[in-house]
């Protein structure tokens, strides 16, 4: 009994220290003096490395995602006679839901688990210890630039989802169904308002950017630096990443759209 | 020259990003519409605003001329005051305005339409029209109906 109560102050302990010290970690990168030149240019790299390369995935997935919503909502629709608010209802789902949270979820799969194993093979073979022992900080050479780029580079990837998919919408919808295009383009545009679906789908996929980059950057950085410790670190960045987003999602959409 | 390669890649990254931002504002969610010229308020106490959503239109002779911003119950007249903001582009809708509560289509949403009169003098910021019509409540509607259908017998 009383081992048992022990070990959960143990793991709370445990936790609680985990939260400190990925708070002191995201702290110690951003905050403070830098050479904002050299660590521009190593955000530009991380940018191409997260950013650029994870396009195709973003692209692929979100043609393919904005097409099966047409095809849907077109089944769906006919029953009711509606199916010209087809577009109304691709467009609203991307914006708000399917964009920022899919988006995120690719990016923590596709970047995140690649973030966390090059920072944790960076501690494994002691790069990590020799930039400090040459006097630069790891963080704000190798922490902060990873960060950063994250943060940018999700809600790009996210607006390119979503403008996509809406493609996507109306190239099943329209081209292959039979849809009018001006009634699916024209209910589109008078049910999506550009502040509260646009914007607020662009704040949830920065707020999704900065907790996914945290904690794949933790992980890497606070992973037990042996071949287990790596695997172990990029999956715990996959799977926490995605419940993150997932459990975020509710309480945003909760607070933005839940006022009806 | 990777450097440079690499460069332009995140140089035409961020370009798409803010060319699908365009397209989200401009073609989805047709920001272009929404010239911003300012708004006024106007008031219409209904008996009945089943149905009715904030954000639902305000049509004069099915033209969008404005959104409904706020419903709610008036304890005075035991009716409900719908408050509406109207673009100031339509600002000539007499002090005579009568104003209901419509359906578009058969079960679509309902919308405020407003059909102007023939006073000389406009209605303004604040004003309240009570000269209204409710909204139609389908069950009440077949509720009358029936009842006919049963008395004729």
């Amino acid at each position: 009994m009383m081992n048992w109560i022990a070990g959960i102050g143990r793991s709370t302990l445990s936790q609680l220290s985990d939260l400190g010290r990925a708070t002191l970690i995201l702290m110690q990168a951003i905050v403070g003096r830098s050479n904002v030149g050299v660590h521009w240019r190593l955000t530009v790299d991380q940018i191409h490395a997260v950013g650029v390369l994870s396009l195709s995935i973003i692209i692929v997935s979100g043609l393919f995602i904005g097409m099966v919503l047409g095809l849907q909502g077109y089944t769906i629709l006919t029953d009711y006679g509606s199916e010209q608010a087809l577009g109304q209802m691709v467009a609203l789902s991307l914006t708000r839901e399917l964009g920022p949270v899919v988006t995120a979820l690719l990016f923590a799969g596709r970047a995140g688990s690649a973030l966390t194993a090059e920072i944790g093979l960076m501690k494994a073979t002691e790069q990590l210890a020799s930039l400090e022992m040459i006097g630069v900080d790891p963080l704000r050479r190798v922490v902060a630039p990873r960060f950063w780029a994250g943060v940018i580079s999700l809600p790009i990837l996210s607006l390119i989802f979503v403008s996509v998919g809406c493609l996507g919408g109306a190239l099943v919808g329209v081209s292959w169904l039979g849809v009018d295009s001006g009634s699916f383009w024209s209910n589109m545009q008078a049910s999506v308002d550009f502040s509260d679906d646009v914007f607020n789908g662009i704040i949830k996929s920065v707020v999704f950017a900065v907790v996914v980059t945290w904690i794949a950057v933790y992980q890497g950085y606070d992973l037990v630096p042996t071949s287990e410790g790596i695997a172990r670190a990029t999956t715990k960045t996959v799977v926490y990443a995605s419940l993150a987003v997932l459990g975020l999602d509710f309480f945003l959409t909760a607070v933005m759209f839940g006022e009806i | 020259m990777y450097s440079r390669r690499l460069e332009l890649s995140v140089g035409a990254f961020v370009l798409l990003g803010a060319l699908c931002l365009a397209f989200l504002a401009l073609e989805v969610s047709g920001l272009t519409q929404t010239g911003d010229t300012g708004s006024y308020r106007l008031s219409a106490r209904f008996d009945n605003v089943a149905g009715l959503t904030t954000r639902a239109k305000v049509s004069a002779a099915g033209v969008t001329v404005g959104r409904v911003v706020g419903i709610r119950y008036d304890e005075t007249t035991a009716g409900a005051i719908v408050d509406m903001e109207i673009s100031q582009d339509f600002a000539q809708f007499s002090e005579d305005t009568s104003a209901s509560i419509l359906t578009a289509g058969l079960l679509g949403e309902k919308y405020i339409g407003l059909m102007t009169g023939g006073d000389p003098s406009n209605l303004k910021d604040g004003d309240v029209i009570y000269d209204t019509q409710s909204a139609i409540v389908l069950e009440e509607l077949i509720g009358k109906f029936l009842l006919n259908m049963s008395s004729d017998k």
